[in-house]
């Protein structure tokens, strides 16, 4: 990383004068160019910590704002692009379009991303601090929030975000084996994230067949049995966090029919009369589907499914409850609640009722949490993001947040970007007024890279990731856009060929 | 008069596959073999129909170039449609466009900082602009698969539309397309930030 490694025939040497500036991904095979003209002569150095869409867009907005800026983008995988590579749905392909975005973010002259490099343990913030300009924390919320309910780690009980990360690929789910042979699951939860569990489960196989869902999960959802799929919330149908793509597609998901309770939408019409349009066209669709009766065509197709999915407001989990071995889960037990206040500000306040479920799988999706990974980084623990305004970290020169971390984790790419958008203008600000010691000199990567290397760790470059990328490709089979590598030191062992 | 015909013609061919050839030198290699393909199938149909199908079809072969409709280089005054972007500090830019154009692909052709995360395939909200009020009638009705990204849209306002969606027609003539303000932290400075 400090010095560039350079063997070039002439041919080489002419193409490299031909597209100075750029770097060569792939030219001979064997031979691997890091152009440094343009970026070393960039003095602003600025860090970046986490390779998802948060990074990427501060790292687009601050590339585009300065010209002398170098932007150098730390990922603890060796693969980039985070949530969207990991959290997105398979059968959502179109939205992670944006990687095209990130891609010519991460091949502009002036950005160089680090695979493989853990921040927090690899090098601390400190060191990065010491050799940037200023530093961008938009390492995301790799934490679940849990129930805390008495029987939250039987088996089969398991963070949505987990599931999610096991059918795309994420390496440290690739264990996770979901048991999938019972009739029920239960989701707590009501967001996107649930949503999309409930679709993943209750697929037909044909369809997943042609998205980059793992084979490996493929299979398992190929024999799954599984078949009724509830989704629970502790507050109304005036509250769900999901959002109406998502709701619509349960509504039409093939082979399977809607399983509501009439009664739980009492009132909705109503209200309907005074809320903002997403909120109301969201909650029609949910009275078409639970309160209207169907159509003729619609009342054969619900007749003929062989799988249901319901909306069940109201309850809040008490307890997961283990079958006969003590073991797995055969049922939960929640709390009855009733509503205090209206619309998003309501509250859930348990009525003293209690209610069971039979079920063999429990999904919690309850929200996604961020962790401190450095002790020299305030935290706020009570919200779990780190304490910031308008992306500048407080009581913190130099060091900003941007994305989940910033925030809270809710939103979808576009709030994501505009996040990211509002920190890179703080920090633009910042370098551009003098409050940054922009002036002097820092080593940016090349005083990290010797830390590094003394401490055994080898980054993964873009063009190593376009490798590990080209090899997905390959290995994926008919209708499969890729195959995800599941393994670290697979992926490692690809890019290094 | 005719032989005059011919030479202005050819020249507007020429002209047009130049500035369409220069934009193939970014492209790979086999993008550049596809444009010569189409320029050696019009000389040989001896460009049927003028200039406005030999663009139509210049754009079919250039179509897997850029992924967007319409070329903003507007020759034919009968073809022009005048487009105002209100970026989001404010400031007004004009852009002489084309029938046919998208009006997000012409944003960013023109460094307007309207973003595109999923590619005009109603997967996001981040084209999201506000229409004129005397223009919003004269889009065509939103897909119900746009309405449903409209509502993920932060500021969602009555004239709001995905740029992505919005395809340039004459009678859009003078249309504003407005960004919404939603950063906090908007560009104030009238800096204009750069395509990339």
């Amino acid at each position: 990383m400090s010095t560039p490694q350079v063997l070039l025939s002439k041919a080489a040497a002419l193409n490299l004068l031909w597209t100075s500036g750029r770097r060569i991904n792939r030219f001979n095979g064997h031979v691997r160019v890091i152009t440094r003209s343009a970026s070393s002569a960039a003095h602003q150095k600025v860090c970046v910590v986490g390779g998802g869409p948060a990074g990427f867009y501060t790292a687009q907005h601050l590339l585009k704002a300065c010209q002398d800026v170098q932007v150098d983008i730390y990922e603890r995988l060796p693969v980039p692009f985070g949530l969207v590579r990991f959290g997105v749905a398979p059968d959502h392909p179109e939205v992670k379009n944006v990687i095209s975005t990130f891609t010519q973010t991460a091949h502009h002259a002036r950005c160089c991303y680090y695979g493989n490099v853990n921040v927090g343990t690899d090098v601390s913030v400190e060191e990065l601090r010491e050799a940037y300009h200023a530093v961008v924390l938009s390492y995301g919320a790799e934490g679940n929030r849990s129930m805390g309910v008495p029987g939250e780690d039987l088996e089969g009980v398991y963070p949505a975000k987990d599931f999610v990360g096991w059918y795309n690929g994420l390496p440290s789910n690739r264990e996770l084996n979901p048991g999938l042979d019972c009739e029920t699951a239960v989701i707590l939860g009501q967001g996107n994230v649930a949503l999309d569990v409930a679709r993943i489960l209750l697929s037909p196989i044909d369809e997943l067949k042609k998205t980059d869902i793992t084979q490996r999960s493929l299979d398992a959802l190929a024999q799954s049995q599984v078949r009724r799929v509830l989704i629970v919330g502790r507050r109304g149908p005036l509250q769900i966090a999901g959002t109406i793509k998502e709701l619509r597609e349960m509504v039409n998901l093939p082979d399977t029919k809607p399983e509501m309770v009439a009664s739980e939408f009492e009132g909705m019409a109503e209200a309907l009369k005074v809320i903002p349009r997403p909120r109301k066209r969201l909650t029609e669709l949910m009275l078409k589907t639970a309160v209207d009766p169907p159509a003729e065509k619609e009342r054969q197709r619900r007749q003929a499914a062989s799988r249901s999915w319901g909306l069940r407001f109201l309850r809040s989990p008490l307890e997961v409850l283990a079958g006969p071995d003590g073991a797995r889960v055969a049922g939960i037990r929640l709390a009855v609640n009733r509503l205090e206040g209206t619309g998003d500000g309501s509250v859930a306040v348990p009525t003293g009722e209690v209610e069971t479920m039979d079920c063999g799988l429990v999904i919690t999706s309850i929200g996604y949490k961020s962790l401190p990974i450095d002790p020299a980084v305030p935290f706020d623990p009570r919200k779990a993001i780190v304490p910031n305004s308008l992306g500048r970290v407080q009581q913190a020169a130099g060091l900003y947040c941007s994305g989940w971390l910033k925030t809270g984790p809710v939103g979808v790419i576009a709030t994501t970007m505009n996040n990211s958008f509002d920190t890179a203008h703080s920090v633009v600000e910042d370098l551009t007024s003098g409050c940054l010691d922009a002036t002097s000199a820092k080593p940016g990567s090349t005083g990290i890279g010797p830390l590094l290397d003394k401490r055994g760790v080898k980054p993964v470059s873009f063009s190593d990731w376009e490798k590990i990328n080209q090899e997905g490709r390959r290995g994926a089979a008919q209708g499969k856009p890729r195959e995800k590598l599941l393994d670290v030191e697979e992926m490692l062992k690809t890019a290094r060929t | 008069m005719a032989a005059s015909t011919a030479v202005r013609s050819s020249m507007g061919l020429t002209f047009r596959l130049s500035r369409v050839i220069r934009q193939c030198s970014a492209s790979p290699f086999y993008r550049l073999n596809s444009c010569v393909d189409g320029f050696a199938l019009l000389s040989k149909q001896g460009f049927p129909g003028g200039l406005q199908t030999l663009n139509r079809q210049l754009q079919t072969t250039m179509g897997v170039c850029h992924n967007d409709v319409g070329n903003s280089n507007a020759e034919d005054p009968k073809d022009v449609v005048n487009v105002v972007y209100v970026d989001r500090s404010g400031k007004r830019i004009p852009v002489r466009a084309k029938v046919g154009d998208n009006a997000m692909y012409l944003a960013h052709r023109h460094g307007i900082e309207l973003e595109g995360a999923c590619e005009a395939s109603l997967a996001c909200s981040t084209c999201h602009v506000y229409v004129s009020s005397d223009h919003l009638d004269k889009l065509p009705d939103p897909d119900e698969r746009e309405d449903d990204m409209l509502d993920m849209a932060p500021l969602l306002q009555e004239n709001s539309r995905l740029g992505c969606q919005i395809i340039l027609t004459l009678e859009m003539e003078g249309i504003e397309l407005t960004l919404p303000k939603v950063t906090r932290n908007f560009y104030v400075d009238g800096h204009v930030p750069k395509p990339h």
